[in-house]
């Protein structure tokens, strides 16, 4: 699906930050993110990119969406970020 | 204008049963007060993916027809920009691209097919991992072959803003939505009474971009989300504004699209690309609707850099039966190609539809296309 996935900043370096996915950290640049971003703040994640940083009050919400889209199989969100066995590395809804 | 898919008391319930029922009694009722048959056509394959996978076209009106249109980055490449790709991967360059531009044939062969004679080719997962190739091996030249609408090429743009390495250069075939949302409007055979809008692509563009489409079009136009719920509320909101014969604007994915989107992301995408006239596979040659680098940028575009040597063969004969352009057109489903399913399978694709997991094709495989429940 093309939701971009959510995940929480656990640091930043320049443009870049690292992001964890489900225990999972990616890398994600941050240099077009509709707002300015902190450690832990949540974004959007789509392609390796933040594209938005999700409301406060709207995080538990976005995570909700995602766990129950996931059904307990976590795989399909981490084959979007890459992060995956076996991935099959797409560009949903771009 | 702007509605909202919440029920009133902060939650929202995306797959609801009763929501949906719900909604799905006022899509009748709407289409009985429109008393005739009605076309909508959404513009992203992840819509097509929603509703295939969670069976909505089985629970809405009979005479509610909602298509697909040009909303599969990956199916709208060009056989040429892919034979350009393998061109330079033929070269002994290093391509780097997109997981599902991987397996979409060219004229006469795939990336994966250059792959498998030996070329350098490598899936990515973003831009910046395209770069990174590219500063861990200075002394060969890495080409991002760059796919995608709004959502991908701002992001392309923001690495080329960020100074990468000077071996890494741009191949690319992103392509912007809005004109071709154009051309399909004005394709009588396609006869579109709305259009479902694609919601990540306006995260980036935001809704207020389609103001002007929906008054010169008369079209009305919604912006909708991927949710089952979503994409119901966004039926509905389309639907009363047939019904009112309306050329109106309702962004129902208030909670990721605002009415001007992401502005930083907007504002590197326009200064890296310039929009230039193009043909999208099998649809058509559309104005404005390529996204092209621009002279700024030149020295990171790979048609500039490159004398790109494009030994196109003769196409498959089976490409020619393909429909995958009326498919993307809102002209034909799936199920009407004689390919399909048969000659034309994932595991050996003919058309670009049957690649992209965003494909119509694909999805209709997968989730058994328009199931009657």
């Amino acid at each position: 699906m093309c939701l971009g996935i959510p995940g929480e900043i656990v640091e930043i370096n320049g443009n870049e930050a690292r992001a964890e996915f489900w225990d999972v950290e990616k890398t994600v640049r941050i240099d077009v993110v509709d707002e300015d971003v902190a450690v832990g703040d949540h974004i959007l994640n789509h392609a390796g990119f933040a594209i938005r940083k999700i409301p406060e009050e709207e995080v538990e919400e976005t995570m909700e969406i995602y766990e129950s889209f996931l059904e307990g199989d976590e795989d399909e969100a981490l084959e979007e970020i890459g992060a995956s066995d076996g991935q099959q590395l797409g560009i949903e809804g771009r | 204008m702007a509605s909202t898919a919440d029920d009133g008391d902060g939650e929202l319930q995306f797959r609801d049963p009763e929501k949906a029922e719900q909604l799905t009694e006022e899509l009748e009722s709407l289409m009985d007060d429109i008393g005739e048959p009605v076309n909508v056509m959404h513009v992203c394959g992840s819509h097509e993916q929603a509703i295939a996978k969670f069976g909505l076209r089985s629970i809405l009106p009979d005479d509610l027809t909602v298509r697909m249109g040009p909303g599969c980055p990956v199916c709208v490449t060009n056989m040429p920009e892919v034979d350009e790709a393998v061109a330079l991967a033929e070269e002994g360059k290093i391509v780097a691209t997109y997981g599902d531009m991987f397996r979409v044939p060219g004229t006469e062969k795939s990336l994966a097919d250059a792959k498998d004679e030996g070329a350098d080719v490598r899936v990515v997962y973003s831009a910046s991992e395209a770069a990174e190739i590219a500063a861990e091996e200075p002394d060969r030249e890495v080409i991002f072959f760059a796919t995608g609408f709004e959502t991908t090429a701002a992001p392309t743009a923001a690495v080329l803003t960020a100074d990468p390495p000077e071996n890494f250069s741009v191949l690319s075939a992103h392509k912007y939505v809005p004109p071709a949302m154009e051309i399909v409007a004005e394709m009588p055979d396609t006869d579109v009474d709305g259009f479902l809008a694609a919601g990540h692509a306006a995260v980036i563009t935001g809704y207020g971009l389609f103001e002007d489409f929906v008054s010169e079009y008369d079209t009305p136009a919604v912006v909708g989300g991927f949710e089952p719920i979503d994409i119901l509320f966004a039926l509905a909101r389309l639907l009363e504004f047939i019904r009112d014969d309306e050329a109106g604007l309702a962004n129902a994915y208030q909670r990721c699209v605002t009415e001007d989107g992401n502005v930083p992301a907007k504002e590197a995408m326009w200064e890296v690309f310039d929009t230039t006239s193009g043909e999208w596979r099998g649809i058509a040659e559309i104005p404005d609707a390529n996204l092209v680098i621009s002279d700024d940028y030149a020295h990171y575009d790979a048609r500039e850099r490159f004398d790109i040597d494009v030994d196109a063969g003769a196409s498959d004969p089976l490409t020619e039966d393909c429909i995958c352009g009326d498919i993307m057109a809102g002209k034909a489903d799936p199920d009407e190609c004689e390919l399909f399913g048969e000659e034309c399978t994932p595991q050996d694709p003919v058309g670009a539809c049957m690649v992209s997991s965003e494909g119509t094709c694909k999805i209709w495989l997968e989730y058994g296309g328009q199931p009657d429940l």
